[in-house]
């Protein structure tokens, strides 16, 4: 029997049991979906944090107080002690380097934000004007924070979206005073709408000059110092200079933690990476049951089709014909179904984009691929023991079988 | 006397029921010649869709020797076998076994698809044998939309389509009406009559009777053999 015979064949048997072969290929197509729509879901995570990531600024290294380090006591001892405070002083240290570009210092803190009777609890970012050039911060109106505000209590804000709307809606905002906390701060500038950055929605925050947030939270220490440096390869070396410049500032002690955006960024790579592969592989577990569904469909089609098996004998089809005919439709089944599959998966995508815009949920090359793989290697495992029951049946028994 | 075409020697096939041999055939020996045309008849039990199960190549004996052509036939492979079968041997059976969903012209065509046979050759050869069979216009309907004598003479058509040298029919007119049956029976003769050895299981004694060899089985033995020159 010729290859063309063989498929044609093979398409007369499945569509003479139409609502068999529609389970069959339903099954297989969940489970190829399945993987698709769970890869999709993955990938556009990944990329959804990479871009997240990115938008924080480029060349950016993040200066924290402690240091990170294993000691092997008790929970509380994982992360180390802080000897000592991150200080302005220390934040306007690293502008020594003539690696650094900009320092941007941040206090941050929460504070009840109030204007007339309108009054809201914000979280408080007290930085420096040099923050919008890192985080490339786009202005809705005015302006970002001015120059001295990294040295001098200036009593100014810039306002998100949201809190402009919750506290202005339409009206003029430019030159308003609100009261955060205990203090006026008039209103110099408004955000364009950004959404939620690494968790932070910067839509419902206020910035304030960093000596006016140590002021407002009666704190000499600062929370971060965000760093970016002049050339995207001189990260490494700046981050030894900034150890070396913290180190000489407390008195030998190297007790900061510096975090590039790079190995952030290749972290929550892997983590996604990961997942993506464990979520795939959870779906895969679809695939397989849908693979022992095709074999148990498979067997009953040997069942149910013994005396048309004898007669093919009799015809003098011998046992690998007979065994490659139903090897043939569990395999044109399952790649079929991984068609609908892949069709469905990337449509339930598609349906996840359009629901969520922020993502794009897109399933990468290698999810269509290790599907219809996965596929075919079930159609194949799971097609090989019915079609070795047929091919083996004894033709005087299969024909006495109706 | 024409050459052996099927010689049996001391043919035996046995089934173990339980803790007993039971022997279907029993030190059968038979020759069969080209274009013989054999009835076997004799009561349920005695070995006659046995003996021709083994005839045809779906049973292997236990014991003895089955030459056909003068090849030994149970030293031949299970592929060997699957070839011989598919070019010297047609299958006429009681229960017709045609594939339902397949129609008339594409059961006959059945047999060739399987062998491989290019497909120009197959329509030329499918539509002669419609013709053969008077079933032209029932060439595209389906078994079910057959009656038995029609559905009789698409499984006559698919067992001669490949040209073998011997028909083996199983009680081919025990689901047929007398009618029906007489018409299978004419096509089966008329074949017979063309060179075609028929080897034909049967209840009916008057149609085992037209045979030109009849043999009679009685517990897996041939209990008597009447030759038509005999008779007459």
């Amino acid at each position: 029997m010729n290859v063309f015979d063989s498929v044609q064949f093979t398409w007369r048997a499945l569509s003479h049991a139409r609502l068999r072969t529609a389970l069959m290929l339903l099954a297989m197509a969940i489970g190829v979906a399945s993987v698709i729509v769970l890869t999709a879901l993955g990938e556009g995570a990944r990329n959804y944090v990479s871009e997240q990531f990115s938008s924080m600024g480029t060349n950016l290294l993040i200066v924290l107080p402690g240091r990170t380090e294993t000691t092997g006591g008790s929970p509380s001892t994982f992360i180390g002690e802080t000897p000592r405070d991150l200080t302005l002083d220390d934040a306007l240290a690293l502008t020594r380097s003539s690696l650094v570009k900009n320092i941007a210092p941040i206090v941050v803190g929460a504070a009840p934000v109030s204007r007339g009777n309108l009054n809201r609890e914000v979280p408080i970012f007290g930085t420096s004007a040099a923050l919008a050039d890192i985080q490339s911060l786009e202005i809705a109106k005015g302006k970002f924070l001015p120059d001295n505000a990294i040295s001098q209590a200036v009593p100014v804000c810039v306002i998100g979206a949201t809190v402009k709307k919750e506290l202005f809606a339409n009206k003029p905002v430019l030159g308003k005073w609100l009261r955060i906390g205990d203090r006026r701060f008039r209103v110099i500038g408004v955000l364009e709408s950004k959404g939620t950055t690494v968790g932070m929605n910067m839509d419902d925050i206020v910035f304030i000059p960093v000596k006016s947030a140590q002021a407002l939270f009666n704190a000499s220490s600062l929370f971060r110092i965000f760093v970016t440096t002049r050339h995207a390869d001189s990260i490494e070396q700046s981050k030894l200079r900034i150890l070396e410049i913290i180190k000489q500032r407390h008195q030998g002690e190297e007790d900061i933690t510096i975090i590039t955006q790079d190995a952030l960024l290749s972290t929550f790579n892997n983590i996604f990476k990961t997942l993506t592969l464990s979520v795939s592989g959870i779906a895969a577990i679809s695939l397989f049951v849908a693979g022992i569904l095709v074999m148990n469909v498979m067997l009953i089609s040997v069942s149910q089709r013994t005396s048309e098996i004898g007669l093919f004998k009799a015809l003098g089809a011998p046992p690998k014909q007979i065994r490659n005919l139903f090897l043939s439709e569990a395999v044109f089944l399952s790649l079929l179904g991984a068609c609908v599959g892949v069709i469905i998966g990337h449509l339930g995508s598609y349906g996840l984009t359009q629901a969520y815009p922020a993502v794009n949920f897109s399933a990468p090359w290698w999810a269509n691929l290790a599907a219809f793989g996965v596929a075919l290697v079930a159609g194949i495992v799971f097609g090989v023991s019915p079609a070795n029951r047929a091919a083996q049946l004894n033709p005087v028994q299969a024909l006495s079988r109706r | 006397m024409s050459k052996s075409q099927i010689t049996l020697q001391d043919v035996s096939r046995v089934y173990r029921v339980g803790e007993q041999n039971v022997y279907a055939l029993d030190t059968v020996n038979l020759d069969i010649f080209n274009g013989d045309y054999v009835s076997i008849m004799g009561p349920s039990g005695s070995g006659k869709s046995t003996l021709l199960n083994v005839l045809g190549l779906l049973d292997t004996p236990d014991k003895g020797h089955y030459l056909l052509d003068n090849i030994d036939i149970i030293a031949l492979s299970e592929i060997q076998q699957a070839h011989t079968r598919q070019n010297t041997i047609g299958f006429v059976f009681q229960a017709f076994h045609l594939v339902p969903r397949l129609s008339a012209e594409e059961n006959i065509e059945l047999p060739m698809m399987l062998a491989g046979i290019d497909k120009n050759l197959r329509k030329e050869r499918v539509k002669k044998a419609l013709q053969d069979t008077g079933l032209e216009d029932r060439a595209h309907h389906r078994p079910e939309q057959l009656s038995g004598g029609q559905r009789q003479r698409v499984a006559i058509a698919r067992a001669t389509i490949m040209q073998p040298k011997i028909i083996l029919a199983d009680e081919p007119t025990g689901n047929l009406d007398r009618h029906s049956g007489q018409d299978v029976i004419d096509v089966l003769e008329n074949l017979n009559a063309n060179g075609m050895t028929l080897i034909m299981v049967t209840h009916d004694i008057e149609i085992g009777n037209r045979a030109k060899r009849q043999i009679k089985m009685v517990d897996g033995k041939i209990a008597q053999e009447i030759k038509a020159d005999s008779i007459n």
